[in-house]
């Protein structure tokens, strides 16, 4: 018998201890992996993937340039440039390993963090800033890029990718959808009933739940008793926990979910054991929640360092390849600085636009009734 | 089909066999909408002729009907859902305030959102808790939202034609407990436009405005006080967002005096947002202050205790009553 199960056996609801025992989701995870936090391949027998040496580069491309990017964003918020930004920091292998694994044709429902989902989809990263920089809310048509806009009320947009999910399949087609979640929302009503209906409808959606360990200052034991990914089993659809670190696990596992999706086998939960190495967002500070030695513990786990290990060992990756990334970097983080001060704040009439499709007699008497107001000022400027 | 009498809940399931018929993209969901067609048969026999790919039957869980119609919208689907009861749409809340409604205006308008929700609304039933409540002003004080409510089987049947075929997302408020009454339905006429109130009743020296239940009402008040040789105008708002006001000024400013139905709670009411416009507008012509009669600041009561709650002919005239004798 071990400590945990005793312990379950008899909580001690008040005590640290009793707090860990609920933890056995962490305990022992029985993680997907390829590429161990040392750098070194290894083989899974469910999930096989053959990149290379190109694709190998360009994932790690990919997510240099994300934290990059994510790094250019926090540093604009602490200089005045944007209200607020979510980092991904530490999250780039599950979302570009995830993101790398779509088709064009394939549709992501993201949460306000998956910049490097966005990456992959061509978004232009500077779109992602207008709702952070509060010129818009969204403000991209989510429709270019099978890209659906940022949703900021946890867990919404799980059903928004269920029921597109059913209209695909509806059509015919056999694109599949993906819904980015955390850990946090997993305990949403929302996300569970999108689990009820992908799988009633069976509905090709890949349900990817990035377990960064921290919902704000919640942990997961605090939103869930059994690990993530067994939820799915009560749900009827498989679910499978991936080393979110791990890009090459990350592509596979989802990859191979997408395709359960498009022969019309229904949903998946994967869910992306990975750790958020900042803060939930730059009004957070995660110094009264956690230690510092579990982002330590996590810092070892690197995704971007054990890639960049593997590709130097295996003489993937020259001296010039990282030196010409680095110059990329930062040319991408001068672009995308020079186009968060050059947006220009949004007309005051812009209030009014687009709330309706067909109009709306209020909005149009309002409207006409704000820019009288307005104009009465350039009148008495005169 | 041309002109014909229907009870209103045959009208409406008429207007949804219609649509289906009309566009493909048509899909009807909701809880037993199926093969039971529905608690109150609104959607009976549209699964049998149209299948279960188009009239979809749903898992028990508001909130995921409504968040599920909207990835269908976005798929290019046009979702009519069903929500059982009004009180039974506070879980869907969040999906419609914060998703439904915003979407269209956070992509700038790159994307649209073609949902109707479909609410059976208000009392008089007998109904147990949670299914008799008038929640309309909830939905009208949201921005991106539209609200309506037909009175009447015409209306029943055209208004939700356009509802669905509206691109933007559209409260449908249906009056239960006049699903029974039977009107006249022309389905070859051109209706009028959704959001335009309509002159149910001439009048010359008071304008009674009511929607949905209330017009039956305000109908047969404005008879009744015909006998007492009061020439009562009746105003049948038909949108509750956006509002006609222009309709209600014309009247008020013929009548002089406005008096506001509904079965909704006064407070915060639509009747207030009514009340204070036309005070605006018509300041000069009236010649009492705007009144209301409505459901009180408590909590949809037991049913043996709903004629009280809810406005009634006798309610109705003491406000006809009051206004007259400013």
């Amino acid at each position: 018998m071990t400590v945990e199960s005793t312990a379950a056996r008899k909580p001690r609801r008040s005590s640290k201890r009793a707090s860990a025992a609920g933890k056995p989701q962490s305990s022992e995870p029985q993680l997907v992996q390829l590429l161990t936090p040392e750098g070194v391949r290894v083989e899974h027998p469910e999930y096989a993937i053959d990149l290379s040496a190109d694709e190998l580069r360009g994932l790690y491309r990919d997510m240099v340039l994300t934290r990059r990017f994510d790094g250019e964003a926090t540093a604009l918020q602490r200089q005045g440039e944007l209200g607020l930004w979510a980092s991904l920091l530490g999250q780039e292998a599950a979302q570009i390993g995830s993101g790398r694994a779509l088709r064009d044709d394939d549709y992501v429902f993201p949460t306000y963090r998956e910049h490097g989902v966005a990456w992959c989809r061509g978004v232009d990263p500077t779109n992602l800033l207008g709702m952070f920089r509060g010129v818009n809310h969204g403000g991209w048509d989510p429709s270019t890029n099978n890209f659906h806009l940022y949703t900021i009320v946890i867990g919404s947009q799980t059903l928004h990718a269920t029921g597109y999910a059913m209209g695909v399949a509806k059509d015919g087609a056999d694109s599949a959808v993906i819904a980015y979640f955390g850990d946090g929302a997993s305990s949403q009503g929302d996300v569970a009933e999108s689990f009820t209906f992908s799988a009633v409808y069976n509905a090709p959606v890949v349900f990817f739940c990035q377990n960064n360990q921290w919902a704000i200052s919640e942990p997961t034991e605090k939103q869930t008793r059994v690990p993530l990914y067994q939820r799915a089993q009560g749900f009827g659809f498989p679910g499978v926990r991936v080393d979110g670190n791990d890009v090459l696990a990350c592509l596979a596992v989802t990859r191979s979910a997408l395709e359960r999706a498009r022969r019309g086998e229904g949903p998946t939960l994967v869910e992306a054991f990975t750790y958020r190495m900042g803060a939930h967002t730059t009004s957070d500070d995660p110094t009264k929640y956690r230690h510092d030695d579990e982002r330590q513990a996590w810092e070892a786990k690197d995704p971007i360092q054990r890639l960049r290990t593997y590709l130097e060992n295996e003489g993937h990756a020259d001296a010039a390849f990282f030196t010409a990334l680095d110059e990329e970097s930062d040319a991408l983080a001068k672009r995308v600085r020079e186009a968060v001060r050059a947006m220009p704040d949004p007309e005051d009439m812009a209030m009014f636009d687009h709330i309706y499709a067909d109009g709306h007699a209020l909005v149009d008497e309002e409207r006409a009734e704000f820019a009288a107001y307005q104009a009465s000022f350039a009148e008495e400027g005169k | 089909m041309a002109a014909q009498k229907l009870p209103l809940a045959k009208a409406l399931n008429e207007s949804l066999r219609k649509a289906l018929e009309t566009d493909p993209k048509v899909l009807i969901m909701g809880e037993d909408v199926g093969k039971l067609g529905g608690v109150f048969r609104i959607t009976d026999g549209l699964q049998k002729d149209f299948g279960e790919d188009r009239v979809i039957d749903t898992p028990l869980a508001e909130s995921g009907i409504v968040g599920t119609a909207i990835g269908l919208a976005l798929r290019g689907y046009r979702p009519v859902v069903e929500i059982q009861f009004d009180g039974f749409v506070f879980p869907a809340y969040d999906q419609i305030v914060t998703q439904l409604a915003k979407m269209h205006a956070r992509a700038l308008g790159k994307i649209k959102l073609p949902v109707v929700v479909r609410i059976p609304y208000g009392g008089g039933i007998g109904a147990v808790e949670h299914h008799s409540e008038s929640p309309e002003a909830l939905f009208a004080h949201v921005a991106g939202l539209k609200v309506v409510s037909p009175s009447n089987a015409s209306d029943a049947y055209w208004m939700l034609q356009q509802a669905i075929q509206s691109d933007d997302p559209v409260i449908f408020f249906e009056p239960k407990r006049r699903y029974w009454d039977k009107g006249e339905v022309d389905t070859e006429a051109i209706p009028g436009p959704l959001h335009t109130a309509r002159v149910a009743r001439e009048g010359a020296d008071l304008t009674l405005a009511a929607y949905g239940p209330m017009v039956k009402v305000c109908l047969e008040a404005a008879a009744a006080a015909q006998e007492e040789g009061k020439s009562i105008e009746v105003v049948d708002l038909r949108s509750m967002s956006p509002i006609d006001f222009d309709t209600i000024q014309t009247s008020v400013e013929k009548t002089r005096r406005l008096v506001v139905v509904h079965e909704a709670p006064v407070f915060y009411g639509s009747g207030a947002e009514v009340a204070a416009r036309i005070t605006e507008r018509c300041f000069y012509h009236l010649e009492a202050p705007v009144l209301r009669v409505g459901g009180f600041h408590a909590p949809y009561p037991p049913a043996r205790l709903e004629e009280e709650y809810l406005p009634g002919l006798d309610r109705v005239l003491d406000a006809v009553d009051r206004s007259l004798a400013y």
